[in-house]
């Protein structure tokens, strides 16, 4: 059996048990193993870079290094946590200069990076470890008639050099298991572009409208919903909606699914067991077109 | 083409101390074709923001304009802008380095504050509640291992880690 360490960092335990609920309990239907290891901190994502890139690094690699002691490979369920983690891992694999400094700092809690685990984004395991095929045997709920606008957040693609999860302007990954679960996936401006979430609190209005014009353009490309990568761009675009509506007052009602809940769907877990409540906009529609 | 100190009176060492930076290292390979400013999703809505406007302030060593500015905490970290730079800079990370600068003169929206603190005392930088811990049980999740709080702080203090200040009117 495939085993990983998982790594949930902020946002998942703290706000959304509908992600961590619906990504276990597919890789419980499709036999892979998840570990919760001990000691696992922030990731160190761009507001901690933003303080102090190099302790953000440190911090990374410290992570990396729990999971290499345990002889794990680490999956990340955040967008944030997978690029933070990724691109230390893959920097520090190939910068030994690079590496021997940040083992400096890991020797005074008794660390060393020894770069020999990889670090994957949920869909990555999804894809590579079961595959597309075996998706598609699994699915006993097919959400054929769900039109489903596939939203990849920045930190799942870029930077492409460190995190070589797709083509960071072409990719497909996403589109091709939304195909596998039996969806459309739908073709929308801006797809690639930002979510706005990391301007929150520093300039609202500015976020706002980022996550505004991505509700525009599914909406007028006829998606039934949107499908998120990742905890921040759930957010942004689900609770970004009730905050849209007072300071534009415009009403999209666009329910955001992350894409392992649609996984879970699919492979037939009840709508029950995915605390599918924690959605501000609820996702009563979809539950009812693919019923 | 790497950019000279010819003066030493003058503030144009700024671009050397920003490529002596992690993160700031590409600084001087920046020709200022523009890529990044059209391919920016903050530029077109927000005038206040302009990547290549940034980094050529850098360049011509306007520190203290950029240190203590809005600018350069409007970017998003999308890198968007690094992917496309023909002279691969480091764009988003270069912001980083200026960040940095910034948050060690002292200068940072208040909401970094929070996030410096709530690294420190939780080692996450969402705080979970006694209530979210419950929630997690009756949705049948396993409980939370504990964080390596002791080593992380060590780490910090070994790298300098400096929480940034929240100041009186808010910014």
């Amino acid at each position: 059996m495939t085993s990983y360490a998982i790594f949930l960092g902020c946002t998942i335990p703290a706000r959304q048990p509908n992600y961590e609920l619906s990504a276990r309990k597919t890789l419980e239907k499709l036999g892979i193993e998840l570990i919760d290891l001990e000691g696992f901190t922030c990731c160190c994502p761009a507001p901690i870079q933003s303080i102090n890139l190099e302790s953000s690094q440190a911090i990374a690699a410290y992570n990396i290094c729990l999971a290499e002691e345990a002889g794990l490979d680490i999956v990340a369920l955040c967008n944030g946590c997978f690029e933070s983690l990724a691109m230390v891992n893959t920097a520090l694999k190939n910068d030994p200069q690079l590496k021997a400094h940040v083992n400096e700092v890991l020797a005074k809690v008794g660390k060393e990076f020894q770069g020999t685990i990889k670090v994957k984004h949920f869909i990555q395991v999804l894809m590579d470890d079961i595959g597309l095929e075996k998706i598609k045997e699994k699915v006993v709920k097919p959400l054929s008639s769900l039109n489903v606008a596939p939203f990849y957040g920045c930190h799942s693609l870029r930077p492409s050099k460190l995190l070589q999860l797709d083509d960071p302007e072409r990719p497909k990954i996403f589109e091709n298991l939304l195909e596998a679960l039996g969806a459309e996936a739908v073709q929308y401006r801006n797809k690639l572009k930002c979510c706005g979430g990391l301007l929150k609190g520093i300039s609202d209005d500015t976020a706002l409208s980022l996550a505004r014009e991505k509700l525009v353009n599914t909406s007028k490309a006829g998606a039934d919903c949107i499908s998120t990568l990742c905890p921040f761009c759930f957010v942004a675009l689900d609770i970004g909606q009730i905050q849209i509506r007072s300071k534009f007052k415009e009403v999209y009602d666009m329910p955001i699914l992350h894409y392992s809940e649609l996984v879970a769907l699919a492979l037939g877990v009840d709508p029950s067991e995915l605390a599918l409540s924690s959605h501000k906009i609820k996702a009563d529609k979809v539950l009812e077109k693919i019923a | 083409m790497p950019h000279h100190n010819t003066n030493k009176n003058t503030n144009m060492s700024f671009s050397e101390e920003v490529t002596c930076r992690h993160g700031g290292e590409t600084l001087t390979s920046c020709y200022q074709c523009g890529t990044c400013a059209s391919s920016c999703p903050v530029a077109r809505l927000d005038s206040r923001f302009n990547p290549r406007e940034i980094i050529k302030l850098a360049l011509l060593g306007e520190k203290d304009e950029l240190v203590s500015g809005d600018a350069i905490w409007l970017c998003t970290s999308c890198f968007n802008c690094q992917e496309r730079c023909p002279q691969n800079v480091e764009i988003a990370e270069l912001f980083y380095a200026l960040r940095n600068i910034a948050i060690e003169a002292g200068n940072s929206p208040n909401i970094y504050a929070d996030f410096g603190s709530a690294l420190i005392a939780d080692g996450r930088i969402v705080a979970i509640s006694k209530f979210g811990e419950k929630k997690r049980e009756e949705f049948g999740l396993p409980p939370l291992k504990p964080v390596g709080l002791e080593d992380l702080n060590t780490i910090l203090s070994e790298t300098g880690f400096i929480k940034p200040e929240k100041k009186e009117a808010s910014k």
